[in-house]
Formats: structure tokens, C-alpha cells, sequence
């Protein structure tokens, strides 16, 4: 490799990231787009490579081609052609996965060990957690129509599924804080039994994580209302949507793991 | 850091999308401060959302708890040098080894590669920043917090943590280590971890998105593929470490019963997610100098690195094979015949890509025209000690073996040759040979030859007898030893003990010397020549230290090793190699302003990311003490990080009062040379 003179070839053959790359092409395609109607700077070749200029805070990749200083600047393209943000997001995401598989495996370790007081079966009520559970991947749902509208630049109605989304999460949570609550009353404190400390952790370590998402979805609404987003507003929308899957997926585990695994 | 060019708010910084009334700047709006825009002075550096900046910062820092945790050890060694130690008591030597092992695992080792990574990555990749500077600044601010925050627990806490640095559960629950140490020392760990994944994430896109024109994977530089490496290896063992943490403090704090045995809880379960963590992180310790090694030794030898793509992906190798190993920490916790078995042969495993390296080292050696200066002797130290340290780990993959060793000194001998051997010694290569890259003057040779030899005496005076000791069954975390079991003849455990305290000594004063060293380089050395080592890669192709957007010009790369290439060319035939030199460091410099990019725009400096680091300690005094101080300073969070959110990356034209006349390159360059005295 250390004598390839292979000068502004396209370079994707060996600048893989497959495991972050690939898994998004779906999400990939509006960056790249957009890229191609860049100026490419005289660079040979179609390719996706290009000098990769400090994209500040990465936030800037888009929404160029019209402005009249374009051609001065160098393209603003990255490396992989994924942006900044994104490939952040997903390299989160992954890290994150290990955190949920931490508290997974320690409630899987656990669920069975509650010295004959109250346990997974005589505690959980299925019905009510199933339809909170489909609340919460309902959420996904407007999720996507909110990065949909975003993507056409519909800000009313991205502002609008934004919003929904976050009530279909409090709706969430505020199911989990009834649950809580009523196992509370029937006697499963936190400090009850190895069962009770796992299983409050586990799902209360998602619900922070919904809850924040909350936050980051209603912040999100107002900072679009007030033009305030820096940056490509799609790809900021998608980002947060990317977040909010991924704590649902997490649920879907969990549901399936926690409540609906006999014990 | 200095803002190049002064972006034109109606041009550069509104999307054209967006239409923002001429008038309204977004920065002043929104903040309650002024947004900081100087370029010199403490506010530069406080401020700073500069990769340089910011690494410097990385590295003052570790090397302050390198010398903390330095002195921890001399504690110890002063302790044990002869038998019936009084100069701590027992409880005082738990808390001495225990932060000993934290300071220099957590807050000198990490952070120090940190440091490097930093500073080096972007420009190796040629790229002028990292990916996320802000966020890279938070994590340098989470760090520092972090760190005093465990530290604080020394005069806050009753006592630092005393539990060891693995703190093992149940023997950490609040009946055995009734002190809030313990408390500190796991959100201080959980606060210093957000600035490893954080930079992990920052770093990873760095390498992966921001590389230059040419600059494929395989033309990346080894210390750059090491770094990338172990941010992959940060990324996914922090989260693990992050839940231990938490349901360790949530069992002191809150009375979960994660570890209360009592309650039918499973004593493994801590030591498994602990060294989930904790053997990624060994490597996570020890990669980063074999980069910086595998940067050195090609340099000083006068050839490139031998089988390039062999010392890639033998990194690559041990960062996979590294989730594999965990429990060989565990031989003697009762896992079973099966697991004992499958984690020798795992262990085993991993010693082959590391021999590989070792291998790839000396041959890059061999038969080159060898200077030694003092990062070649540190970088060829580091290959020799960290040898007798793996050889000593691969009897330790031998489980019979290891279960005669477990907790004996053997082990303390172990480590510390991969560590101290392997971590710091290349270290201290990379301090000797980038010190004209950051600050542009060289570190003198003379002192530093001493620096090297007093180390290297030293460490293996204090660690090598403690193989002696180890076999001879001294168990490690003992605050006293008797003369009556100490043994006779000449394994009794007096004499090397004594050795090995006599030896930390030493080691103490090769540190000393360094520290010497630098004070004396910084007030009498001349200036560095641009290219003093006649080195290979990109790094060398901008001033020293480099310009505050690295590039006038982005380089083109062509090749491994660019910057060799472009200074020599091979006129040898056939497998004959002849390098005349057809140019100087200064004419590729001098060629590249020549084409020197018209508007660089780097992101301007800013006070949320630190504001919003500011909050994390709080929210640890507020679980220790008493909730309300956490939900406020949660609060404080949660709105320092909307102003990060509103505040636009680049500063406003606005920001700046008076409106300075736009300074040309070159005096903004003068600025920031002298700004790093």
C-alpha cells in the first residue's frame, strides 16, 4: 500500500467503515445528493473522496450549492461521504447498546432472585405494559412522518409530528411512572430484592432515556419554530429520530425480556 | 485560538435558507455572556476549542496526576522498604495503593493518550480540527472535573477510595468501606468516563471522515490506526464500566442490592463487568505507545516501518482479541474448569499479534542506520521492557500457574513492566520526539539521556525484584511485612524489597530530571529546526508549533509516509534503493503557503462547553450529600447545554469589540508561538 500513487481515485474501496457506513444507506441518500451538486473543486473523478475540510461542528455540509462564494470554498465533504453528525450519532448509538446490554444482563441475572416475595409473574401486568409499549412504537412512527415532512422542508408539519411524538413518549413514561407506582403500593420497593433493584434500573435507566428524547424533541420543535437550528435542519431532525429508534428498539428487547420471558 | 478570517455574517454564516434580519446576532442573543473570541491570555486556553489547545491541556493535566500518583507510590514503596512499616497506617496504605493505581490508570494514562491522540490525529490525517471541537473541549472539562472530583474525596470524603482500582463488590459496600471515598472515587470514574466517550466518538469521526486528499486507511499513519483503535475499544468498554459504576453507587447511596450477597446476589457479577472493561482497557492503555513507537523507531532507524499492514492489523487484532481475555483476571474466583480453560487459550491467543509488533520492531531496526537519541532509547526501551512483561503475562495465561501467582507481588511485577515498560516509556518517546512539533524547541539530549537511563535503572529496580517477592508469596495490598517470614538466603524478601524502594527512588528521579528538563528547555533552548529528526509523516509539514488551522493547504498524500517521500526520492534500480533528498522541510513549508487556502474558518472558541462540564461534579456532591444540589446543578446542565445548542459554531462578527484590523497570517502566528510559553 505505501507506494500506490493513486491520487484523487475513489478511495471507498479502502475507506470502508462498513459497520457504520452501510447500515444507514438508507439515511445516507439525501447527504450524498446534496453533496453531488457541490462543485467538486476540479477533483477527478466522480468519486466521493475530496479534501476534507473542517466541517465546523460538522453541521455545515448542506444547503451550499446556491451561495455565491461556492466556488472559493472547498467542497465540504467528508471522508466517507456519511456527515459528521450522522456517523457521531451512530458511533453513540453502538455505545449505548452496551450500556442497555449491561443492565440487560444484569436483570436476566437477577429476575429469578426475589426470596420468595413478589416476582416477574404475580407482579407484571401484561395488558397494561402492551399497550404502553405500543405507544411507544407508534412514537417511531410519527418519528419517521417528522423526518419525512423534514426532508420535504415542511416545517409546519415537521414541527407539528415532532410535538407527537414527544406526547406518545410521555405517554410512555407516564405509564411507567403509574407502573412504578402501583408496584410500589402492592410492596416492591427498590431495595426489596435483587429482582426489584434490577428490574427498577433496567427500565428506569429507558425511561431517562425517553425522557430525555422528550427533551431533545421539544427543543427541537421550538428551535425550528424560532429558525434557530444551525445547519442542515433534516439531518438534525433525523439525528434526534435516529436516537428515538433506538431507545424503542431497546424497549422492544426489554419488553420482550423483562416482561414477556416467564421467569 | 485565533479566528482566521473573520466570517461576513451575510455571506457565511446564515443559511441562505434562513433568512436572519441583518442586525440579530444569535450568540448575544441567547447567552448570557459574552461569547469569548480572544486569541491570547488564560481566556485562549479556557475557552479553547482548539485540538492543539486542548491536547496541551490533556497532557499538563496528566502529567500533574503523574506526579500525584507518583508520589502515591513512593508512599507505598517508603512503606514497605522494611519490615513493620509505620509510616502509613493500614488504612491510610488502602487508600494510598488504591489511588495510586486510579491516578495513573484514569487520570495519567488515559488522559496522556488523550493528550497525544489529540494532538496529533488531526494533523496526521491532515485534517484542522476535530470533528466536534466544542464537544472535544467538554471532554477535556469532564476529565479535569472528574479527576478532582475522585481527588476531593482525599479532604471531603473521609478518605479516598481504599477498595483497590478494581474495586471489587461485596468488599466495597458500605459495611467494609464506610467513608464516602468509595462514592467519589465511582461518579468521579463515571464523569472522567463521559470524556473518554465523548472522545472516543469525536476521534473515531475525526479518522474515519476527515481525512485529507489521498489519505486511504492504509496511508494513515501507525499512530493514528492506534488511536483509532483503542477509541473503538473506549467506545464500546466505557458503557460497561458506566452500569458497574452505577450500580455500585447505587448500592451505596441508594441501598440496592445488587452486591449484597446476603440477599442471594452473585459476588461475580462485579468482577465480570469490571474486567469486561478492565482488560479492553489495559490495551486501551498500552496502544497508544506502540503508536507512538511504531512513529519512532522508523524515524530514528533511517527506513520505514517494517510490514506496515502486519502492525495494523495486528492492532486491530488485540483490540478484538482483547474482549476475549477478560476473566483470565478471574482464575482463582471460582468460574470453572470451562471458562478457566477457554480463557488461557484465549490469553494465549492474544500474545501472538503482540509478538507480531515486537517482531515488525526489531526488524524495522535491523541493518537501518540507528540514532539514538532519547525517544529512539525510550521507544527501544519500551520494546525490550515491555517484552519481559509480556513474557511474564503469558505465565500468567497458564492457569495452574496464575493461580500460584494470583495476588502476589508477581503480579504487581507484571504490570507494571507492560504499563511502565510499555505505557510510559513510550510516553516519553513521544514527549521527546514531538516536544519541537508542539512547542517548538527541542528538549535537551543531555538531560534527557539521564532522564532515560534513571528511569530505566529505576524501574528495574523497583519491579523486577518484585518477581522475586512475588514468587517467594508476598501477597500484594499487605501494608506490612514481618522479618520473621521474610525468608533467608538471597530470596529473603528484605533485601528486594529494599531494592525495589531504593529502585522507586530512582524512578523518581528520572521524572525529576524531566521535569528539569523541561523548565530549562522552555526558558534557555533555541528554537527547534522545522524538521529536527528528519522525520515521515504529515505532522512535520506545517510550522512548529503548527499554525492554528495546521495546512495553509490541505496536502495531497500520495503515499505512506508523505512527508519522507516528498523529501526524498529513490534513484536506486531494481530492489536497489538509492534516497537522494530533493527537497527541505522548509521547501515543501514555503511551497505550501505559497498555495495557501484562501477562508479557513475554524470554529470559534467557546464558554458552554465548560459550564456545562462545570455541572457534572455538582451533580456528584448532590448524590453524595444531599439531592437538591444535584437537581440544581442538573438544571444549570440542562440550560448551559441549550446555550450550547443555540450558540452557532462559528462567532459572530458582532462578538468582537473593537473591531480589530484584520491581522494577516503571519502576525496571528506570532501571537500564538508565543502564546505557548
Amino acid at each position: 500500500m505505501s507506494d500506490g500513487d493513486t491520487v484523487g481515485e475513489n478511495k471507498t474501496p479502502e475507506n470502508g467503515a462498513p459497520d457504520q457506513g452501510n447500515t444507514t444507506s438508507d439515511n445516507a441518500g439525501p447527504v450524498t445528493s446534496t453533496i453531488d451538486e457541490i462543485p467538486m473543486g476540479g477533483l477527478p473523478g466522480p468519486g466521493r473522496s475530496g479534501s476534507a475540510a473542517p466541517a465546523e461542528d460538522g453541521a455545515k455540509l448542506t444547503g451550499l450549492p446556491d451561495r455565491p462564494e461556492a466556488e472559493e470554498h472547498p467542497p465540504l465533504t467528508s471522508t466517507t461521504g456519511l456527515s459528521n453528525n450522522k456517523m457521531g450519532m451512530w458511533l453513540f448509538l453502538g455505545s449505548e447498546c452496551l450500556l442497555f446490554g449491561g443492565l440487560i444482563s444484569t436483570y436476566m441475572l437477577y429476575r429469578g432472585r426475589h426470596s420468595g416475595g413478589l416476582g416477574p409473574d404475580q407482579i407484571y401486568d401484561i395488558p397494561f405494559t402492551s399497550v404502553s409499549s405500543f405507544v411507544l412504537l407508534m412514537s417511531s412512527l410519527t418519528m419517521v412522518l417528522a423526518v419525512s415532512a423534514a426532508q420535504r422542508k415542511d416545517d409546519r408539519n415537521t414541527t407539528v409530528w415532532l410535538v407527537t411524538t414527544a406526547l406518545l413518549g410521555a405517554t410512555f413514561v407516564g405509564g411507567q411512572a403509574y407502573e412504578f407506582t402501583s408496584f410500589y403500593r402492592e410492596g416492591l420497593g427498590y431495595t426489596t430484592s435483587l429482582f426489584s433493584s434490577s428490574f427498577y434500573t433496567l427500565t428506569g435507566f429507558h425511561g431517562v432515556h425517553v425522557s430525555l428524547g422528550i427533551v431533545m424533541l421539544l427543543a427541537l420543535a421550538m428551535m425550528l419554530r424560532s429558525e434557530r437550528v444551525s445547519g442542515d435542519r433534516a439531518e438534525t431532525v433525523e439525528l434526534i429520530g435516529l436516537y428515538w429508534h433506538f431507545v424503542d428498539i431497546v424497549w422492544i428487547v426489554i419488553f420482550t425480556l423483562v416482561y414477556l420471558i416467564p421467569a | 485560538m485565533a479566528i482566521i478570517e473573520r466570517p461576513v455574517p451575510a455571506t457565511v454564516d446564515a443559511p441562505t435558507s434562513a433568512p436572519v434580519p441583518a442586525g440579530v446576532t444569535p450568540a448575544r442573543a441567547y447567552g448570557v455572556l459574552r461569547r469569548p473570541v480572544t486569541t491570547t491570555g488564560w481566556r485562549s486556553w479556557l475557552f479553547t476549542v482548539d485540538h492543539k489547545k486542548i491536547g496541551i491541556m490533556y497532557g499538563v493535566a496528566a502529567l500533574a496526576f503523574f506526579v500525584i500518583g507518583g508520589i502515591e507510590a513512593l508512599f507505598i514503596r517508603a512503606q514497605l522498604a522494611g519490615p513493620n512499616g509505620t509510616l502509613l497506617s493500614s488504612d491510610l496504605y488502602n487508600q494510598m495503593f488504591t489511588m495510586h493505581a486510579t491516578s495513573m490508570v484514569f487520570l495519567f494514562a488515559m488522559p496522556m493518550a488523550a493528550a497525544f491522540g489529540n494532538y496529533f490525529l488531526p494533523l496526521q490525517v491532515g485534517a484542522r480540527d476535530v470533528a466536534f471541537p466544542r464537544i472535544n473541549a467538554f471532554g477535556f472539562w469532564s476529565f479535569l472535573m472528574g479527576a478532582l472530583f475522585v481527588n476531593a474525596s482525599w479532604f471531603l470524603g473521609g478518605g479516598a477510595a481504599d477498595g483497590g482500582w478494581f474495586m471489587y463488590a461485596p468488599n466495597s459496600s458500605v459495611p467494609f468501606s464506610p467513608s464516602n471515598g468509595i462514592d467519589f472515587w465511582a461518579i468521579g470514574l463515571q464523569i472522567t468516563g463521559i470524556a473518554s466517550l465523548t472522545g472516543a466518538v469525536n476521534l473515531i469521526v475525526t479518522a474515519l471522515n476527515m481525512r485529507t486528499k489521498g489519505m486511504s486507511l492504509m496511508r494513515m499513519p501507525v499512530f493514528t490506526w492506534m488511536v483509532l483503535v483503542i477509541q473503538f475499544l473506549l467506545l464500546f468498554a466505557i458503557p460497561v464500566i458506566t452500569v458497574a459504576l452505577f450500580l455500585l453507587t447505587f448500592q451505596r447511596t441508594f441501598g440496592a442490592t445488587f452486591f449484597s450477597v446476603e440477599a442471594g446476589a452473585d459476588p461475580l457479577l462485579w468482577q465480570h463487568l469490571f474486567w469486561i472493561f478492565g482488560h479492553p482497557e489495559v490495551y486501551i492503555l498500552v496502544l497508544p505507545s506502540f503508536g507512538i513507537v511504531s512513529e519512532v523507531l522508523p524515524v530514528f532507524s533511517k527506513k520505514p516501518l517494517f510490514g506496515y499492514p502486519f502492525v495494523v492489523f495486528s492492532g486491530a487484532a488485540i483490540g478484538f482479541v482483547g474482549w476475549g481475555v477478560w476473566a483470565h483476571h478471574m482464575f482463582a474466583s471460582g468460574i470453572g474448569p470451562v471458562s478457566v480453560a477457554v480463557f488461557s487459550v484465549s490469553t494465549m491467543v492474544i500474545a501472538v499479534p503482540t509478538g507480531v509488533k515486537i517482531v515488525n520492531w526489531t526488524l524495522t531496526m535491523w541493518g537501518g542506520k540507528l540514532t539514538f537519541t532519547t525517544a529512539m532509547l525510550f521507544a527501544m526501551g519500551l520494546v525490550v521492557e515491555f517484552t519481559i512483561g509480556g513474557l511474564s503475562g503469558v505465565t500468567h495465561s497458564v492457569a495452574p500457574s496464575d493461580t500460584q501467582q494470583t495476588d502476589t507481588y508477581y503480579i504487581v511485577a507484571h504490570f507494571h513492566y507492560v504499563l511502565f515498560g510499555g505505557a510510559v516509556l513510550g510516553f516519553f518517546a513521544g514527549f521527546y520526539y514531538w516536544w519541537p512539533k508542539v512547542f517548538g524547541k527541542c528538549l535537551s539530549e543531555r538531560l534527557g539521556k539521564w532522564n532515560f537511563w534513571l528511569m530505566i535503572i529505576g524501574m528495574n529496580l523497583t519491579f523486577g525484584p518484585m518477581h522475586i517477592i512475588g514468587l517467594q508469596g508476598q501477597p500484594r495490598r499487605m501494608y506490612i511485612w514481618t522479618r520473621e517470614r521474610a525468608g533467608e538466603g538471597f530470596f529473603n524478601l528484605g533485601f528486594w524489597n529494599a531494592v525495589a524502594s531504593l529502585g522507586a527512588f530512582v524512578l523518581a528521579a528520572g521524572v525529576l530530571v524531566f521535569i528539569v528538563n523541561i523548565w530549562r528547555t522552555h526558558r534557555h533552548a533555541p528554537p527547534a529546526p522545522l524538521d529536527p529528526w528528519d522525520a515521515r509523516t504529515l505532522e512535520w509539514m506545517t510550522t512548529s508549533p503548527p499554525k492554528v488551522h495546521n495546512f495553509d493547504a490541505l496536502p495531497d498524500v500520495h503515499a505512506l509516509d508523505e512527508f519522507f517521500h516528498r523529501k526524498y526520492e529513490d534513484v536506486g534500480e531494481g530492489d536497489r534503493h538509492d534516497l537522494r533528498k530533493v527537497a527541505t522541510a522548509e521547501d515543501i513549508l514555503a511551497e505550501q503557503e505559497a498555495n495557501a487556502d484562501h477562508h479557513i474558518h475554524l470554529p470559534s472558541p467557546s464558554y458552554w462547553p465548560m459550564l456545562v462540564a462545570l455541572a457534572l461534579p455538582f451533580i456528584g456532591f448532590g448524590v453524595i450529600y444531599y439531592p437538591l444540589i444535584a437537581i440544581v446543578a442538573a438544571g444549570f446542565m440542562l440550560l448551559a447545554l441549550f446555550g450550547w445548542a443555540l450558540e452557532p459554531s462559528v462567532a459572530d462578527e458582532s462578538d468582537y469589540d473593537p473591531p480589530a484590523d484584520d491581522a494577516d497570517p503571519g502576525t496571528d502566528l506570532a501571537t500564538i508561538g508565543s502564546a505557548h510559553e
